[in-house]
């Protein structure tokens, strides 16, 4: 369809354009250069005494022991937290789906809800919870007779404390789109299957699963892509904290970035990580490419 | 009628009852993990009541002994929470012209067919893929060089367009019909009338979405206020709720009174409009 007026598509999408470019297109040519110099907090108030370094910020970031444990926490809680979210969610969704009575739509919002709510508001929350002395956690565990636990003192533990708290967060969102993909399945699908005898468990793992393998991919690339990025939890929550234990690569950018104003070793660093959320998506594409052919 | 269901009943008993207790075990098992989902937000809110000795009982009580808002009162005399509650809705009301722009953008991309458009939707569906953090610095260094740090404008322009709202917008667009539109510029409607008496109100259901989502993002947002503002004038109620969190480390009623105040009304908003949030992944063809 043609409009009579040839300016005006570009007057509707332009002012979007101009944005985008400047804060989106723009900011990844200056990311590069500026990972090559040494900017810092000198180079930010006079230009001309920023040098160009080369790739000695990439040598440096890949060399320094705080990046380094900043990937492998980023690889725990990838690797714990998102099968965690998956199988949270998608359980939810089909507990949900499953059930036939309307108090079943309540549920979507309760499990919804955390995710609408601000994250500073909830990491200040679950500090309470998790505080070690009047905290609620320790004090059920305590009267249940257990030990206290270190909930946010203990590098691994912190890293747990966090995973459970972002998953809580994230579980909604996903649930959302698994229940959308549920009731997108042909009900034809379970009447001949019924008919045939097939219990509820058959109709899951022959019918539902296989119908959900897009829904599936789609809730794992995105969620691997957040994961890999986390970030707010643990800047609110422990400032990367006990000894770095808790410190993601995205933590590691912002502090050196922003609080130490290494803005190029930051932006440096900013790359390799993206480097590696490229990998990692082009390997699940590739992974489903192969599914789907068998 | 009652007859069928109970022959049936009879045809196939253990069948049917065990249904029917499958759908109980589902239920419970929702409800125990659904209670768990929203404990953090009970305790919470029973906490901002309680008194700052109340709080630091062992053991907890439960129920506040005496309900009191001081708590609440302290976070506008102690804190600037007033400040706060203003510039969050300044940013809330910024990022609605942002909406704006989105709608017009999706417009422009559903329905023209103009020199290049296939590839800047491309472009404009890449940006999504731009992790947060490689543009935090660059975004930060060019407000930085137009005097934009510290400034209102610095906070609100990043976040103004989303590309996925410019694709939700673009998907529903693309399917109101061509002709309503052909009839309107033969009655001498110039386009940009079109868009906004004709396309808008017909798009209402996106855009209900697409306000409430603005809403929660804007009252929510954090990271750029965080980095742009050096001036306490400037914070929004998340700064501002980390910096309370900072300095009245060990009042947890009063931060617990910081937390719900953020959260309530979002709480309030989400369960009013939850059936066309939820719907929105429907639309966003998402099946």
């Amino acid at each position: 369809m043609k409009g009579p007026s040839r300016a005006a598509p570009y007057v509707f999408i332009g002012p979007t354009l101009i944005l985008l470019a400047v804060f989106s297109l723009l900011p990844i040519l200056v990311a590069v250069y500026i990972s090559l110099t040494d900017m810092d907090l000198a180079g930010l108030a006079n230009y001309s005494s920023i040098k160009f370094v080369g790739l000695q910020n990439y040598a440096d970031v890949l060399g320094d022991p705080v990046f380094l444990l900043a990937l492998r926490n980023t690889l725990f809680y990838v690797v714990i937290g998102v099968p965690l979210v998956i199988a949270c969610s998608l359980g939810a969704a089909l507990l949900i789906n499953f059930g036939r009575s309307r108090a079943f739509k309540v549920f979507r919002v309760v499990y919804y809800l955390p995710s609408v709510t601000n994250v500073v508001a909830v990491a200040v929350v679950w500090s309470y919870l998790y505080n070690p002395g009047i905290g609620l956690f320790n004090y059920v565990l305590t009267s249940l007779g257990f030990d206290k636990v270190a909930w946010l003192t203990d590098p691994t533990i912190a890293k747990l404390s966090l995973i459970l708290l972002a998953l809580w967060r994230s579980i909604g969102l996903n649930m959302i789109i698994f229940i959308a993909a549920l009731q997108g399945i042909d009900r034809s699908y379970y009447e001949a299957a019924q008919l045939d005898g097939a219990s509820n468990w058959q109709q899951l793992t022959r019918i539902t699963i296989p119908m959900m393998r897009f829904a599936i991919f789609f809730v794992s690339v995105t969620t691997m892509i957040g994961w890999l990025q986390f970030f707010e939890e643990p800047f609110v929550m422990t400032q990367g904290g006990p000894l770095n234990g808790t410190v993601s690569a995205s933590l590691f950018i912002y502090q050196n970035g922003f609080q130490f104003s290494n803005f190029g070793y930051a932006a440096a660093g900013s790359f390799v990580l993206f480097f590696i959320i490229i990998a990692v998506t082009l390997l699940q594409l590739r992974l489903q490419r192969k599914q789907a052919e068998e | 009628m009652s007859l069928t269901p109970k022959q049936a009943q009879s045809a196939a008993p253990t069948g049917r009852s065990r249904d029917k207790l499958q759908q109980w075990a589902a239920g419970i098992v929702l409800t125990v993990f659904g209670v768990a989902m929203i404990l953090p937000f009970i305790w919470m809110l029973l906490s901002s009541f309680k008194t700052e000795g109340e709080i630091k009982r062992i053991p907890p009580t439960l129920w506040p002994e005496s309900f009191t808002f001081e708590n609440f009162g302290k976070l506008f005399t102690e804190m600037d929470f007033g400040t706060y509650l203003t510039n969050t809705l300044l940013i809330t009301l910024f990022s609605f012209v942002g909406l704006l722009l989105n709608a017009m953008a999706g417009f422009g991309f559903a329905k023209y067919s103009f020199k290049g458009r296939e590839k800047m939707f491309l472009l404009v569906l890449a940006t999504m893929m731009i992790p947060g953090q490689v543009t935090m610095i660059p975004v930060y260094l060019i407000l930085n060089s137009v005097s934009l740090t510290n400034t209102m404008l610095g906070i609100v322009l990043p976040g103004f367009t989303s590309a996925f709202g410019i694709f939700l917008f673009r998907q529903f667009m693309s399917t109101l019909p061509d002709e309503i539109m052909e009839a309107t510029r033969l009655d001498g409607a110039s386009e940009y009338r079109l868009f906004a008496q004709i396309v808008l109100p017909m798009s209402k259901p996106i855009l209900a979405v697409q306000a409430i989502l603005t809403f929660i993002g804007g009252w929510n947002s954090f990271l750029w206020p965080l980095i742009i503002a050096n001036d306490e004038k400037l914070y929004t109620l998340s700064v501002g709720l980390s910096l309370l969190k900072g300095q009245h480390g060990t009042n947890f009623a009063l931060q617990m009174a910081g937390a719900a105040f953020m959260v309530v009304p979002i709480m309030i908003i989400f369960v009013f409009f939850q059936k066309h949030i939820i719907e929105n992944y429907n639309i966003s063809g998402m099946k």
